[in-house]
């Protein structure tokens, strides 16, 4: 009772101090969007110039203006470090008026922006970005996830290919936090889906060579051989595997941290069978169809990625949420967000959780062989759609301490 | 006479503009420069002025930045004392790397440094602590001494300029004491300093525990202006640069290394927009140096000076 009492007295609350602010504002007269990406090195390819394209095509769309005020698009190239990326953003909020800073690839990265954009209270749209600290520990009342994390990932291809028969699994993991984090999660899923895990290898990070590990892992006659790694390791073992015939001899290789850009960079020779969970793929109906065509034009036929189709569709929601709160107010943006469903050529049904997750569905797919593929960018069969709840970590699970407040709890630690 | 009274006002003049500068320029572009102008002088001292080329200085300089991120934000030490463990963590390394890489010479103190230094960041990768390849985050500037709030950029702008002079201060009052001639000694013909009685390799040991304590007086500063402290720092990429700058802006001048640490730290920050075009960038600048004044800017311009006069 008591409770409940307090609950409603802190909505009301809410409502009052929501009702005093005076909406219909745009501050500087201009919404102005800062695509931060790497431009040049390993996630140039993934996310890089096509987010950019991305972005425009979404302030095109859009019409230029929103509550008839231009809306205008910057971007840098964060080289990957977080001091270059963090004083870019500083200075795009301090100096050039930023709004919103999207994308945003690399953990390190990703962090740091979000405890800028927090004390400055801007939004921040992260597509590309992985850890799904964002919406843990260190989430955000201005900050929205968009297209994956990595416990997605980890989790959607876990439970998936054991429903799919690929019950036992050995991992081979970069040696390091991230990677422990991945092979814990995929662990976890195959677990709760009732497969076996059968052992474990961990690689140095970065690693070059992985004959020994892979000799292991096909030595330990799991069916599935799990991928707990990312970029050029994941890459490099795919070809090494390929060169072991792991996959032709009938054991299945599943990729935690892969990306469309990868597949076309490996070829269908290489990555054939590997199985992977992704949060969007361009080949997947009519809608998504037409505007990865759209985006290939522009990018010289380059089939847009999951995370960069996430850009044009956070950006799209985000403009349509100053639309309807009158306001580019970061908190009230993103509350705003928060209320709009998602329903795009992305996403059917999205949701934006309080912790700030974008949850949709997900996809298992497979990489199909040469033969199978119709032309250049015709790469996934998708096996199996994973609804966005079962995808995405439970809300309670993450220790985002803006869900411990709404469900008035005790703020654990 | 004169000359003392131009370098007065040449030294009051750069004072100034450096008291005067967040007026005009972004602050958090300044405070990254001074560190990093900071981090090149002290990696001067020791290749500008004894000859010992380090390529291992981004341990001094990142692990520090773990140190200061570390004890602010888990332990909630204030900033001074934040950046007082930082720079004795760094002094202790110096200690231990200097004892082991001074017994070589040329390319293998380099590799030596360096093996070292990648000890350190397998460390920094793996410890608890650092929190892997996401680093430190939101690491508070906290209250300098109970009075000043560190939180306002122009107050930690001063902060970091005040730090920066200090460090500064400390490297030009070791090359010009008995102690600099010494080293210099040691650069131009080390067989000759010991034969004239100098413990060469005590010389040696100091001038790189000297370096590596003020690279991380810079390293923990710049976790404090950033709030974070990730791998970048330590990472061997970050000693390269240290070289690029010091080169750039001139091998053993005073303020060379300061010159070639804005100019670098600008390129990377003004011209992000490039995208991939930075690194060519920097690297086209690097060639030109190289071959149109190898002393480096400001030893170019010296020396052109000198042979005016």
């Amino acid at each position: 009772m008591w409770r409940t009492s307090l609950a409603v007295a802190a909505i009301l609350l809410a409502g009052a101090a929501q009702a005093q602010q005076q909406p219909a504002k745009i501050t500087d007269e201009v919404v102005k969007l800062g695509i931060l990406n790497d431009q040049s090195g390993t996630y140039a390819d993934l996310a890089g110039p096509g987010s950019v394209a991305a972005a425009r095509m979404a302030v095109e769309d859009f019409g230029g203006t929103v509550l008839g005020k231009p809306i205008q698009v910057v971007f840098a190239d964060h080289q990957n470090k977080p001091d270059v990326g963090s004083s870019i953003v500083n200075r795009w909020i301090d100096v050039d008026q930023v709004d919103a800073v999207v994308d945003v690839p690399t953990s390190s990265v990703a962090l740091a922006v979000q405890e800028i954009t927090r004390n400055k209270n801007r939004v921040h749209l992260n597509s590309t970005g992985g850890t799904s600290d964002l919406t843990g520990k260190a989430c955000s009342p201005t900050a929205v996830h968009w297209t994956y994390d990595t416990y997605a990932l980890a989790n959607g291809t876990g439970t998936a290919v054991v429903k799919a028969g690929g019950d036992s699994w050995f991992f081979l993991t970069a040696d390091y936090a991230f990677g422990h984090a991945l092979e814990q999660d995929t662990a976890n899923a195959v677990k709760k889906a009732g497969g076996t895990v059968v052992g474990a290898v961990r690689h140095p990070f970065p690693n070059n060579d992985f004959s020994s590990f892979l000799l292991q892992a096909q030595a330990s006659g799991a069916k599935v051989i799990g991928l707990a790694n990312a970029g050029a390791d994941t890459i490099n073992a795919i070809k090494q595997a390929r060169e072991f015939g792991i996959v032709q001899a009938g054991q299945r290789m599943a990729g935690l941290l892969v990306f469309l850009s990868d597949v076309h960079a490996l070829g269908l020779d290489t990555t054939q069978g590997l199985t992977l969970t992704t949060g969007w793929y361009w080949d997947r109906d009519e809608q998504s169809r037409q505007w990865a065509k759209r985006f290939a034009e522009r990018m010289n036929g380059r089939m847009p990625t999951m995370v960069q189709a996430g850009v044009y569709s956070a950006i799209t929601h985000y403009l349509n949420a100053i639309k309807a709160a009158g306001t580019d107010e970061a908190k009230a943006v993103v509350a705003q967000m928060k209320k709009m469903p998602v329903n795009d050529f992305f996403a059917k049904n999205g949701k934006v959780r309080e912790d700030g997750r974008m949850v949709h569905d997900m996809f298992l797919v497979q990489v199909k062989k040469p033969e199978e593929s119709k032309g250049p960018w015709d790469y996934y069969n998708i096996v199996r759609t994973i609804p966005g709840d079962e995808a995405f970590r439970p809300m309670n699970q993450g220790n985002c301490p803006l869900v411990q407040q709404a469900e008035a709890q005790p703020a654990g630690r | 006479m004169m000359a003392a009274g131009v370098r007065i006002a040449a030294v009051a003049g750069v004072l100034a503009a450096l008291l005067l500068a967040p007026f005009a320029i972004y602050p958090v572009f300044l405070m990254k420069a001074l560190c990093f102008a900071l981090f090149a002088s002290a990696f001067n001292l020791l290749i500008g002025y004894v000859g010992l080329l380090s390529f291992g200085h981004a341990a001094f300089f990142g692990f520090s930045a773990y140190v200061a991120g570390h004890a602010a934000k888990v332990w909630g030490w204030p900033p001074e004392a934040a950046l007082l463990a930082a720079t004795l963590v760094a002094a202790v390394m110096g200690v231990v790397f200097g004892a082991l890489a001074i017994r070589r010479q040329g390319i293998y103190f380099a590799m030596v440094t360096l093996a070292l230094a990648q000890m350190i960041f397998f460390l920094s990768l793996q410890a608890e602590f650092t929190g892997g390849e996401d680093g430190i985050q939101a690491i508070p500037r906290g209250v300098l001494l109970g009075v000043f709030d560190l939180g306002k950029p122009l107050v930690m702008y001063y902060f970091v300029l005040a730090v920066f002079l200090l460090g500064f201060l400390i490297i030009w009052r070791t090359i010009n004491s008995p102690f600099g001639w010494v080293l210099k000694a040691i650069r131009e013909n080390e067989p000759r300093a010991v034969s004239l009685g100098y413990r060469v390799d005590r010389y040696k040991l100091l001038a790189f525990v000297l370096s590596a304590t003020l690279s991380g007086l810079a390293g923990g500063i710049k976790a404090l202006v950033f709030q974070l402290a990730s791998l970048t720092d330590v990472h061997w990429h970050a000693s390269g640069e240290v070289v690029l700058m010091t080169l750039l802006g001139g091998l053993g001048t005073v303020l060379g290394p300061a010159v070639g640490a804005v100019l670098i730290v600008g390129i990377q920050n003004y011209l992000a927009a490039l995208g991939a075009w930075v690194t060519i960038v920097q690297g086209v600048v690097f060639v030109v140096v190289v071959l149109l004044f190898r002393r480096g800017i400001v030893g170019e311009l010296l020396a052109r000076r000198r042979k005016g006069v």
